[in-house]
């Protein structure tokens, strides 16, 4: 489904990413795990098409389609999601005006007929359940006044209603608390399927007892440096991050 | 659709819809202003002698002053010589008949411009508006009017007011605003030719919205319209006024007065959408509107309310104004300016307190884009005598892209120690990252633009009335069209 190559990028003349190759199957679910600054939020926001972000070299296919050469809004309508570290508020924007817009501008784009409000409030309730979400929220403004925590799962629901084949969580577990991370958790795990994918980045074990990924990958100054099961994810949580980058630059 | 198609209507969707000019027989007075016009307008609208000398004593004292110059917009000196003062349809000269005998190139007009003016052919379900229909210098039709006199409403054109209620037009006109009031106003009270006149008597709640809908057409023309609005004790008004004019190179002169008077408990809500043409996106071409618009709540707990979404005109100078003269009366101003490409806007409001326990609110939402610039001025006076006044002003301005520049002048002045005073304001840059995140979701960069401006504007858009809402919406799009990026 997503294939990376060599991808290198800079920000603000920083060199970044520095020759990312991934490949994600669909029905996939990857963990990337690494330092701070490492650049995963920069890979993730390359993905989705940030204009701040110079691609140097290297292709992104995603179904075959060149990804780099489509704008963001083309990309979310190919199916591309990024839940972001830190969602912004929009004040004054309705939350459930903001996803009619964006599913019905899908769906035009896809030559579909533009959801009735009846069906889609009935819709978008259904979503707000999966994740445990008041449904006070769906008509607060976006992300407005939210709880760091509330913002996560902000972003989950609008996964849940817009239904990408290919999810970017970007520390989607941080700020969550216990109960919080299992809710969302589990609202992830529904979406799952066969024909979509996941790339989650986080620094914590723990979401991947309840997000069980079949590859996690470290990162670190802007590349991958080792992949392996989940296995390895236990490893980092005990030893850090130093090892993989010795056995980088030895092995 | 073909390529070609496809960029041909996207070329369409930017222009100034409502620029077309309608090509019928007008009488146009020849360019100048001496006492010789005003005269001969006087004398086309049959007006009694007291009129008449109250223009001429306008006229006189225009002469006398100077154009203001303390607004922060800049245009080069008006030939005031070179503007033609009357110009209407040929056969309109003897007043405004029934519709059916209005010509079909108006109706046509009105029509290509969403407004409607056949009564039966409202649509079921949408709520009726009385229109009044002002073309260049005079009033060509009136709609509902029957159907108001009936609730006791007067609503007509202000020339037809001066036949049948001479009485009513000269004990208020002009005592809200002076004919001397300012440059703009003397010369509007010197040479005014039409506009709307509206009489809601005690008690009445007026049973549907009223509309003026102004429209230049002829070129080389200014249009000089008063509007003077009365509500007796306890009556309730909505109102709404809209503005279109062809699109042309040569700048021309939009001067009005709208005069409003709220008796004992008495409600107005005034409502203006103003699509002036722009001029292009060089700055050529475009209105400037320079228009004095006040209030005056002369009774106990009489409350005015001015909603305005302003996105036309190549200049704009105007403060809609309310002057608090009844004990607990109210003055409320919601304003949604946005100007592009080269636009210049100066504008905001006066919150006169006088009467006690008196209150106004301000909220103003300023979007710059292109290479215009926009000011907010606004005062808010507290005279000795208002005991236990309140304002809450809140001045917001949204800069799109760094080529455009927004500007702020709020001037205070207590004379009351018991006034409470809050003063909100900001400045920001429409955020890369709000934009980010909406196309992520799927918008297009111009949708989520005007999403997060509309999220902007929220305040004043509530208060909009239904049908403006909309209007406004579509309005402000077409505006900030291909002003990103
Ligand atoms: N717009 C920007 N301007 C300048 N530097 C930037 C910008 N965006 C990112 N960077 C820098 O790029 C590097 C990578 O940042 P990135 O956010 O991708 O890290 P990360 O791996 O997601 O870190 P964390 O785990 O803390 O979220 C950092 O050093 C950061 O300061
Ligand atoms: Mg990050």
């Amino acid at each position: 489904m997503l294939k990376i190559e060599n991808l290198c990028a800079s920000v603000a003349g920083k060199k970044i990413l520095r020759g990312v190759n991934l490949h994600v199957k669909a029905g996939e679910v990857h963990a990337i795990m690494g330092p701070n600054g490492a650049g995963k939020s920069t890979l993730s926001n390359v993905l989705a098409g940030r204009d701040a972000y110079t691609v140097t070299t290297g292709t992104v296919l995603f179904h075959g389609q060149d990804l780099l050469a489509m704008k963001p809004e083309e990309r979310a309508w190919a199916g591309v999601f990024l839940a972001f570290q830190y969602p912004v508020e929009i004040p004054g924007v309705n939350n459930t005006y903001l996803l009619k817009a964006a599913l019905n501008a899908k769906r035009k784009h896809q030559g579909l007929s533009q959801l009735d409000a009846f069906d889609f409030l009935k819709m978008v309730k259904e979503k707000a359940k999966l994740v445990d979400m008041d449904e006070s929220f769906l008509s607060r403004s976006v992300n407005e006044g939210f709880s760091g925590g509330e913002k996560k799962r902000n972003e989950i629901f609008q996964m849940a209603v817009l239904e990408p084949t290919l999810a970017l969580l970007d520390e989607t577990d941080s700020g969550l608390d216990i109960d919080a991370l299992r809710v969302v958790a589990g609202g992830v795990n529904q979406f799952r399927s066969a024909d979509r994918a996941i790339v989650m980045i986080t620094h914590y074990q723990r979401l991947l007892d309840y997000i069980v990924p079949d590859v996690v990958h470290v990162f670190s100054d802007g590349r991958i440096l080792k992949s392996g099961d989940r296995h390895l994810a236990m490893e980092l949580e005990k030893r850090g991050y130093d090892w993989v980058k010795e056995e980088a630059t030895h092995g | 659709m073909s390529d070609n198609e496809a960029l041909q209507n996207e070329l369409n969707k930017h222009e100034y819809a409502a620029g077309f000019v309608t090509d019928i027989e007008q009488e146009t007075l020849a360019p100048g202003l001496d006492v010789s016009v005003i005269r001969h307008i006087s004398n086309i609208k049959r007006e009694p002698e007291w009129l008449l000398n109250w223009r001429l004593q306008a006229f006189e004292h225009w002469q006398t002053m100077i154009e203001p110059h303390w607004p922060k917009v800049d245009y080069p000196a008006i030939d005031y010589q070179a503007i033609s003062y009357y110009s209407a349809p040929k056969d309109n000269s003897d007043g405004p008949k029934t519709l059916a005998d209005v010509d079909p190139e108006l109706l046509r007009t009105y029509e290509k411009l969403g407004i409607p003016l056949r009564e039966q052919e409202m649509l079921a379900g949408v709520k009726e508006i009385a229109v009044d229909a002002v073309f260049d210098s005079v009033s060509v039709a009136t709609t509902f009017k029957s159907k108001l006199k009936k609730a006791g409403v007067i609503f007509c054109p202000f020339s037809e007011a001066v036949q049948e209620y001479p009485e009513l037009i000269q004990q208020y006109l002009g005592t809200v605003v002076p004919a001397s009031d300012n440059f703009y106003a003397a010369l509007n009270a010197a040479v005014f030719t039409d506009g709307s006149f509206v009489f809601i008597p005690k008690g009445v709640r007026c049973p549907m919205e009223l509309s003026t809908y102004f429209r230049i057409n002829a070129a080389n023309t200014g249009q000089f319209e008063r509007t003077l609005i009365i509500a007796e004790e306890g009556a309730t008004v909505s109102y709404l006024e809209g503005c279109t004019a062809p699109m042309r190179d040569e700048n021309q002169l939009h001067a009005a007065v709208v005069e409003l008077i709220a008796l004992d408990d008495a409600y107005i809500k005034y409502s203006t959408v103003q699509n002036w043409y722009p001029g292009d996106e060089n700055g050529v071409g475009g209105i400037y509107n320079f228009v004095t618009k006040r209030g005056e709540c002369r009774g106990k707990r009489a409350r005015i309310s001015w909603t305005q979404v302003e996105t036309g005109s190549a200049i704009t100078w105007k403060y809609p104004s309310c002057v608090l003269l009844g004990d607990e009366s109210v003055g409320e101003f919601y304003s949604v300016a946005v100007t592009s490409h080269c636009q210049q806007a100066d504008t905001g409001t006066k919150m006169i307190h006088i009467g006690k326990n008196t209150r106004s609110t301000i909220i103003s939402k300023g979007i710059s884009a292109g290479r215009s610039q926009q000011s907010y001025r606004g005062l808010v006076r507290i005279e000795a005598q208002a005991e236990g006044a309140r304002n809450h002003s809140q001045c917001d301005s949204l800069l799109l892209g760094d080529r455009c520049g927004a500007h702020t002048f709020p001037y205070i002045e207590v004379k009351n120690p018991t006034a409470i005073l809050e003063h909100e304001a900001s400045t920001s840059r429409i955020g890369e990252d709000q934009l980010f995140y909406c196309q992520q979701r799927g918008l297009s960069e111009e949708d989520a633009t005007s999403t997060i401006v509309n999220g902007f504007c929220k305040d004043v858009f509530d208060v909009l009335p239904m049908e403006f809402a909309v209007e406004a919406n579509r309005l402000m799009e077409l505006s900030l069209e291909g002003a990103v990026g």
